[in-house]
Order: C-alpha cells, then sequence, then structure tokens
C-alpha cells in the first residue's frame, strides 16, 4: 500500500463508455461492409458517390476539427482576453493548470448574458477555453468556488480530449448523411441518364436506406457517448479542485437560469451546445423543468448531457469518497 | 496521458514530486552569494482544501504537529504556523523560521507534504514558496511545482510609486537573472508559462 488513493476510477462509467464506442465502431464497420458490397456489386457511379461523400465528410471532419477553436469563438462572438484584463479568470484557470499538471488554454470571455462556459480546440497547445458574460454576471451569483469548478469541468474536456474524439465519433454521421443527399440527388438528376442500366436505381435506393439507418443509430450512439463524456468531465473536474458540491451548486444555478432564457437566444447557441457546460436547449424545453429529464423520456436518449439529478448525484457520491477516512475502500463502495 | 485514458475520459490526479524541494537550502546558499537575497525565514505549503471533514481533520493535526515542534531549541520562542485562505480559495500553511534556518523550514514543508500525501491527498497540492528578500527591501520568492517538481522565481513588483494600484507587475528582468544563476543549482521549469503569478501570496 505504497500509494492510497482516494481517487478511483469510476469502473461503471468507464464499462458504459467503452460498450459505447464498440457499438459505434461495429456499426463503422457494418456500415463499410455494407457499401463495400453494395458498390461490388454495381458499377462504378456508386462508388463515386461514396468515395465523393466520404472525401467531403473527412474533408469537413478535418477543417472542422483544425479550426475547432476559431470557429468556435467566432460562433459565440468571443473575445480573447490578456491576464491583465481577466486577472480572476485567469489566476483560476493558473492554478488548475498547475494542479492537473496540464499546458495552459487560452482564455476567452463571449458577450453572451446566458450563463455558460466551453472548452475547444485541436490540442492542448490551441485550445480555448471560453466562458460568457453571464457566467461571471453578479446577477448569476457565482461563488469563486462554484465558477472554479466550471472551469475545472471545462479544463477536464480538454484534458479528455473530447473535441478531438467527438469529432472522429461523428465522422460516420456526417458520411452517412452525406451519402443519402448524395444519393437522393443522384436519384432526381442522375435517373435519366442511366435508364439503359436497370441495375441502378435499386443500388442508389440500398445505399440511401443503409445510410439512414447508419446515420440514426450513431446519431443516438453519439449522443449517449456526450453524455458519458459530461459525466467523465464532471468527475475529473472535481477530483480536480477537491469541491464536487461547488461544482453541484454551480451546475443547479446555471441550470434554473438556463430555463429562464428566451427561446431565440437558446437557437442561435445551438450548434455549439455539444462544447457547452450545461446545454443551451433542453429538448423537453416546454416543460420548464430545465434540462431534468426524466430517465426514460425521449428527451433523455437524444440530450447531449446528462440530467441534472444525474450529474448532481454522481458529484454527491464523489464527496463521499473523498471524505473516507481510510481511503482505498472506495472502489468497492462504487460497485 | 495515455491513449486509453483519452478514450474513456479518465484523468488520473497528478501525484506530487517531493523530493526535489530539498535542493533548495544549498540553492538559498548560492543565491546569497551571486545575488545578494537572503532567505527571509518565511515560507509556505499552497494546497486546494477538499470540502468536508476529513480534510479539515487532517489540516488540523498538521498544524498541531508543526506547532508543537517549533517550541524546539535555537528557534527563537517558537513562532506558530498561520494558516489563511487566499481569494481563490487555496489555504497556505506559513511557516516561520528565522533566516538561517532554511534547512529546518524546507523540513517543515516537507512535513506539511508528507501528511497530506499520507493521508491520500497528495493531488491537492499546488506549490511550495519560500520568500527572499535583499538589502533594497526587493522582495523575490522561489516557487516550487509540486506537480513537475521543478522551481521557478517569482518577483513581484510592489514599489510604492510604480504602476499605479491595479497594475500587477513581475520583474520580470530580475526573474531571469535568478534563473541563470540557479540553473545548475535547482532543476528550474523551462516552460516560461507556467511560471504562475501568484499575487497577495502570504509571507512575501
Amino acid at each position: 500500500m505504497a500509494t492510497r488513493t482516494r481517487y478511483a476510477p469510476d469502473r461503471g462509467l468507464t464499462v458504459r463508455m467503452t460498450v459505447t464506442m464498440f457499438l459505434l465502431g461495429l456499426v463503422f464497420v457494418a456500415f463499410v461492409a455494407a457499401i463495400i458490397g453494395v458498390c461490388v456489386a454495381s458499377h462504378q457511379s456508386a462508388a463515386f458517390i461514396v468515395v465523393i461523400a466520404l472525401v467531403f465528410g473527412g474533408g469537413s471532419a478535418f477543417i472542422s476539427l483544425f479550426y475547432s477553436d476559431k470557429i468556435a469563438l467566432a460562433a459565440a462572438g468571443a473575445r480573447e482576453v490578456s491576464p491583465q484584463e481577466a486577472p480572476e479568470l485567469h489566476g483560476i484557470v493558473d492554478r488548475l493548470c498547475a494542479l492537473a499538471d496540464m499546458d495552459k488554454p487560452r482564455v476567452a470571455i463571449a458577450p453572451t448574458s446566458m450563463p455558460n462556459a466551453f472548452a475547444t480546440g485541436r490540442n492542448s497547445k490551441n485550445s480555448v477555453l471560453c466562458v460568457t458574460q453571464g457566467l461571471l454576471s453578479s446577477q448569476l451569483g457565482l461563488t469563486k468556488d462554484e465558477l472554479e469548478g466550471v472551469l475545472a469541468h471545462e479544463l477536464s474536456h480538454v484534458a479528455h480530449k473530447d473535441v478531438q474524439v467527438m469529432t472522429v465519433a461523428s465522422l460516420l454521421a456526417i458520411v452517412a448523411g452525406l451519402l443519402v443527399r448524395f444519393a437522393f440527388y443522384s436519384e432526381l438528376f442522375g435517373g435519366g441518364r442511366r435508364s439503359n442500366n436497370q441495375n441502378a436505381l435499386p443500388i442508389i435506393a440500398i445505399i440511401m436506406v443503409v445510410s439512414v439507418v447508419v446515420y440514426a443509430v450513431s446519431f443516438l450512439l453519439i449522443r449517449v457517448l456526450s453524455r458519458y463524456r459530461e459525466l467523465a468531465a464532471d468527475r475529473s473536474g472535481a477530483l480536480l479542485t477537491g469541491q464536487p458540491l461547488a461544482l453541484a451548486s454551480a451546475l443547479q444555478k446555471v441550470s434554473g437560469r438556463m430555463s429562464r432564457i428566451p427561446n431565440q437566444d437558446l437557437r442561435a447557441a445551438e450548434p455549439l451546445n455539444a462544447f457547452y457546460f450545461a446545454p443551451a436547449m433542453p429538448l423537453n424545453d416546454g416543460s420548464g423543468r430545465g434540462n431534468g429529464n426524466g430517465p426514460g423520456s425521449l428527451s433523455a436518449l437524444f440530450s447531449t448531457h446528462p440530467s441534472l439529478d444525474k450529474r448532481i448525484e454522481q458529484l454527491e457520491k464523489i464527496q463521499q469518497q473523498l471524505n473516507e477516512v481510510s481511503p482505498g475502500s472506495g472502489a468497492k463502495g462504487l460497485h | 496521458m495515455g491513449f486509453l485514458d483519452v478514450l474513456l475520459g479518465r484523468t488520473k490526479p497528478v501525484q506530487p514530486k517531493l523530493d526535489d524541494l530539498f535542493a533548495l537550502p544549498s540553492a538559498a546558499i548560492q543565491l546569497q552569494a551571486a545575488t545578494g537575497f537572503t532567505p527571509t525565514g518565511s515560507g509556505s505549503v499552497c494546497f486546494r482544501a477538499v470540502e468536508g471533514k476529513t480534510f479539515a481533520d487532517i489540516q488540523k493535526e498538521v498544524r498541531e504537529l508543526l506547532d508543537t515542534d517549533n517550541s524546539r531549541p535555537g528557534g527563537a520562542g517558537g513562532l506558530p504556523v498561520e494558516v489563511t485562505k487566499d481569494s481563490f480559495g487555496y489555504t497556505w500553511l506559513i511557516s516561520n523560521h528565522l533566516s538561517d534556518e532554511v534547512d529546518t523550514l524546507v523540513t517543515d514543508l516537507h512535513a506539511v507534504n508528507s501528511a497530506l500525501v499520507d493521508n491520500g491527498f497528495g493531488p491537492q497540492l499546488l506549490c511550495t514558496l519560500v520568500a527572499f528578500t535583499d538589502e533594497n527591501h526587493r522582495r523575490m520568492a522561489l516557487v516550487y511545482l509540486y506537480k513537475r517538481g521543478t522551481f521557478y522565481p517569482f518577483a513581484p513588483l510592489n514599489g510604492a510609486g510604480g504602476a499605479g494600484g491595479a497594475g500587477q507587475n513581475r520583474d520580470n528582468a530580475l526573474e531571469l537573472q535568478i534563473k541563470g544563476v540557479l540553473s545548475e543549482d535547482l532543476k528550474i521549469e523551462p516552460d516560461l508559462s507556467k511560471w504562475m503569478a501568484l499575487w497577495g501570496a502570504p509571507g512575501l
């Protein structure tokens, strides 16, 4: 027992995440196999469509990954701030990075009244941590500990390379989506030219059906993965600061405020949803319950973030774990 | 972080490196010879306290340990250990000694470190700071980063006439000079972006 640890990994979460990623990989392999099968059985034009979709999908994913920091900052209208402009924010990030022994990301502030934060960037050197004006406002009233919790959550996203992982994970959905579109257009406009070939139409239709199915399945799996990664970031962030309950109360404050914000703002923010600290646009918007999704509801299935209850429950568990008098037995309690 | 950790969204809490701290006493002598900076005898350990009673108990124990320890002979009556919390929520345990007692100071600081590590709170350690001053009353601190096992100098400029109230400036020239002087004796943090500013650090 040379090193005792209070920071036991959550095996349940690890297993669930592994299974999700395995399923995504499985869908990917099945998709490629189906497309190759179809192409072998057909002529070049179908293969051509697939190649085009791969090039476009891969290209757009690569570009969005490479410029993720700039794209996200521009979409949020955020501006990078120097340590002189925001000494407090930089001070917190400095300390957290020293605690976690990681490179310090750039820090930016977005002039939005909606309280939120996101982190993005293709690698640790190029990542940006962005908070909105609303998160820092006295109206929201986050204490320094709570703000630190939010920033630690975002830094964990950077450390976990979530932007890279999610880009790769969504590549499949992007390609499948493009294939549906290309196949649809080629059926519309190319149908006349290939009227001499009786095979063309069903093959395009098969590709379309396969792509629709793959798109739907991978979309759901990506959402599942996104929720697990949020939980993982909550967990790492809470362990980093040692203040899980401060993060929990920040979550409550931020999501409580979120549901009171008019819809238009939120829709504009939706493209950034997956990177946010708390979802800007919960799907069960009308209920007024914010993102407190019921466990079995459809919206819980589609949501990029886990329910508030689930996140807070996890943080309370971490709090207990950190306070065990004799660490090491903590792993047992997790099962 | 390994590839698997990235895939699974895990971060292993970073354990502190403690041993390199003991290079400090000999470096202090070298520093005095080369630049005239002498230790003030004050040093502190900075850590992020964990919510809850377990950590509070450990913190209390450490404090009592150091307080009783301070009544040892030669310690001029034994100054008590101070505990303060800075505006960022980090706790500073400050140990005061005579300026020629860098050895015992480092031993004290190490006692704090090992108490936290033994109780499984090693990842909460942020840095240790040992204060120096010269005859012109310039102040400077050597900061030890636990997670990297490296030192860096931090020299705040807080002259009465300088820079205005809000302007917090560092004497970068002095810091780089000290880096040059000590690069043989201490592991100096090579990445300058990790030379974190510690404004208002107690003991400075």
